[in-house]
């Protein structure tokens, strides 16, 4: 194996703060810690799960990465570059590289365009293929999508979900892009055609090399679809690594109660099941120490007074836990 | 002549349709608005009494002005006593329209239960939910039998305390409670459910708990009268994984405590294994298959049922691509003659061409409208 791995993405202590506005004079009284120190990297042509509850800052992270919001801290090295660094103009070529697919496909579609002009604005804006090749070009990536080259006309309201979803991966991928941030791109959808998605979502992986980020709360989809998986709870990163070594063998309290919650299609399977007591805490006003330890099964005293440290178990399987403190 | 295109209608046609509509909406309307409906019409007995519900050949229809949709088209199933009945299929298939008829809450006067029959034993009495009037459904609604929403959120009026809106299901149930041992009651309610500030919740407004908090005052407001039969359309869908494990375990327990039985409406297969004793799969308005829960998973028949486990992926088995069952639902104002799921199924046969399939049961409780079991369904007859 060699040593230098060729990186697409790496994101550096990342804090994206939102503050609270509030008392007499509108000044700003406290911070909601939507994201708060996160640090991963992604390989080239591989495919990144993030999971957690709602709430725990997926959707942040990725959008604090494409610059769609504004960071707090830290730093996002895209191909080399830090993104962060980057004038308008410079981010403007940049955004060609990197696209977003979102949740809801009914909401992320303007119902005004025709689908030919919704995939095909930004290519013309960008002036990435000459006009004269332009239509031709839009109904090849409608096709690898599979939509058909007469839906051009045809306005977002005439389509199902799942197609309507194909249009929004067909928007992102007309800029052909290397980086695809996937938000929770199959949760508005039925089971059949999400799996239609995941396998069109993979194809178009293989074909063009392309990297995800893989946003997502269902945990089997995250599993089928990614190579390394990312646990998020409260803003921060709880335990990374290679997605065989994390489902086989969590670490994290928080990683195995999420996975124990998942219901298996086998009536037979009655698995001993560690339920989480309450909610998740504001992410205003975090718990002292290690976030989790609120709801947290094995918490001990240390837990209560100092953030745990991540720590390395091998094969980039980190995790950030008191209990392997002297492991 | 091009051919005629199924999807499109003329003003005109569409206008003798809604006039037609109106005619037969107008009919079922009158004959439910009668002031005094003679009971004979909705006490009936059950079938078999050791079933909560009886299912019996339902058919809910919307009369929309681009024709008429059978959104439930013959529809057959028992709830025991005590026990869970899962209904799973894709969105559109007419699993929620299935309960909403169960409490008579299906969207008048366009939609219509327009036959079959409903049997509903409350403990007392055996009431056929189609043909009750609004009085006795006044009566049964929240007392005896109550349902869960989807979505926590709309189903809670954001104008009052959380506390008020649950006094009210048990007051107008229970007259004869005093103010102080209803609030008592809601207050035990709400301990039930597991909230552990139960007196702060009680006054506290529905804006200000989070998504699993919300489903439980809906389920304490649910069970606040101790119904036969919980009703529960998709109640953990809007939620996290980690919340939809404790609001499972918490109507698995309660169901036991107040010996009620659940009719649980979802399309995630890894919750109806874990909940259900029975399985209803359900495919376009149509019973497609059903059995116990045991049968449904280590067995599956029908094409759709197989389709819907090989679509989903499973944590802990690795397949390189997912089995997606190409194409769509029919569309329902014009639903084939065939087999509903013939066009996209990939097991066809022959005699698919002829009409949908028949019950074949092949055994006593697996039932499978599909003609490949049509030999085997003989069989065990």
């Amino acid at each position: 194996m060699s040593n230098e791995k060729d990186y697409i993405l790496e994101v550096n202590h990342l804090k994206k703060y939102f503050p609270i506005k509030g008392g007499f004079f509108g000044g700003v009284t406290g911070n909601v810690k939507a994201v708060d120190d996160v640090s991963f990297k992604i390989e080239r042509g591989t495919t990144m799960g993030l999971v957690g509850e709602s709430g725990c800052g997926k959707s942040t992270t990725g959008r604090t990465i494409l610059r769609l919001l504004e960071k707090t801290d830290g730093e996002v090295i895209f191909n080399g570059e830090d993104v962060n660094k980057k004038s308008k103009k410079e981010l403007r070529d940049l955004r060609t590289k990197m696209q977003i697919v979102f949740q809801d496909p009914y909401s992320s579609l303007s119902p005004r365009l025709p689908i030919g002009e919704i995939i095909g604005e930004a290519v013309r804006e960008h002036g990435l293929v000459p006009a004269a090749e332009y239509d031709e070009y839009i109904s090849k990536i409608m096709e690898e999508c599979g939509l058909q080259e007469h839906h051009k006309d045809r306005y977002p309201h005439e389509f199902s979900g799942g197609q309507r979803q194909r249009v929004c991966i067909a928007r992102a991928l007309a800029l052909n892009p290397d980086f695809i941030v996937c938000d929770e791109p199959v949760s508005a959808l039925d089971v059949s055609i999400q799996a239609q998605v995941i396998n069109l979502l993979r194809k178009l992986q293989k074909d063009r090399g392309l990297t995800y980020l893989f946003i997502s709360h269902d945990l089997s989809v995250v599993e089928h679809i990614s190579d390394t998986v990312g646990v998020m709870y409260l803003g921060g990163l709880v335990e990374t690594g290679k997605t065989e070594d994390i489902f086989a063998n969590p670490l994290h309290p928080y990683t195995k109660a999420l996975f124990s919650a998942i219901p298996m299609p086998d009536p037979d399977l009655k698995k001993e099941r560690v339920i989480l007591e309450g909610d998740i805490p504001s992410p205003a006003n975090p718990p002292k120490g290690c976030k989790f330890h609120t709801r947290c099964s094995e918490c001990m005293g240390i837990c209560k007074e100092v953030a745990p440290e991540p720590k390395d178990m091998g094969n980039g399987h980190v995790v950030r836990c008191h209990l392997y403190d002297d492991k | 002549m091009a051919k005629k295109n199924v999807n499109y209608i003329s003003a005109k046609e569409s206008r003798k349709i809604s006039k037609e509509n109106r005619k037969i909406t107008k009919e079922f309307e009158a004959k439910r608005n009668r002031k005094h409906i003679p009971e004979e019409e909705y006490i009936t007995k059950m079938k078999n009494p050791e079933n909560c519900v009886e299912f019996d050949d339902v058919h809910t229809y919307f009369f929309t002005d681009i024709g008429t949709v059978k959104a439930v088209d013959g529809v057959s199933f028992n709830v025991p006593q005590g026990k869970t009945v899962g209904i799973v299929g894709e969105s559109g298939c007419g699993k929620s329209v299935t309960s909403l008829s169960m409490l008579q809450l299906v969207q008048r006067p366009q939609g219509q239960t327009v036959s079959g029959e409903i049997r509903f034993n409350s403990g007392d009495e055996c009431v056929n939910v189609v043909n009750a009037p609004a009085s006795k459904m006044q009566e049964l609604r929240g007392n005896k039998m109550a349902m869960i929403f989807q979505e926590p959120m709309t189903a809670l009026n954001p104008v009052f305390r959380v506390g008020a809106q649950i006094d009210e299901v048990i007051k107008l149930h229970r007259p004869e409670m005093t103010d102080e041992e209803v609030k008592a009651r809601t207050i035990e309610m709400l301990g039930m459910v597991g909230i552990a500030n139960k007196e702060g919740v009680y006054s506290m407004y529905p804006h200000e708990l989070s998504g699993g908090m919300r489903q439980r005052i809906c389920i304490a407001m649910a069970l606040a009268c101790e119904p036969k039969l919980i009703v529960a359309d998709e109640p953990t869908t809007a939620l996290d994984v980690t919340i939809q494990a404790q609001i499972l375990d918490l109507l698995r327990d309660l169901k036991d405590r107040i010996n009620s039985s659940i009719m649980l409406i979802t399309h995630d297969l890894g919750v109806v294994a874990e909940m259900a004793d029975y399985v209803v799969v359900m495919y376009a308005g149509r019973v497609v298959e059903k059995g116990t829960a045991r049968e449904i998973f280590k067995d599956p028949r029908h094409p759709y049922t197989i389709g819907l486990m090989k679509s989903k992926p499973v944590v802990g088995q690795k397949v390189d691509e997912l089995y997606s069952i190409p194409g769509s639902v029919p569309n329902p104002v014009n639903m084939p003659d065939y087999c509903y799921f013939k066009d996209r199924c990939d097991m066809c046969m022959e005699c698919c061409n002829g009409e949908f399939p028949e019950e074949y049961y092949i055994s006593d409780t697996h039932m499978v409208r599909c003609y490949r079991c049509k030999e085997e369904g003989e069989r065990h007859e």
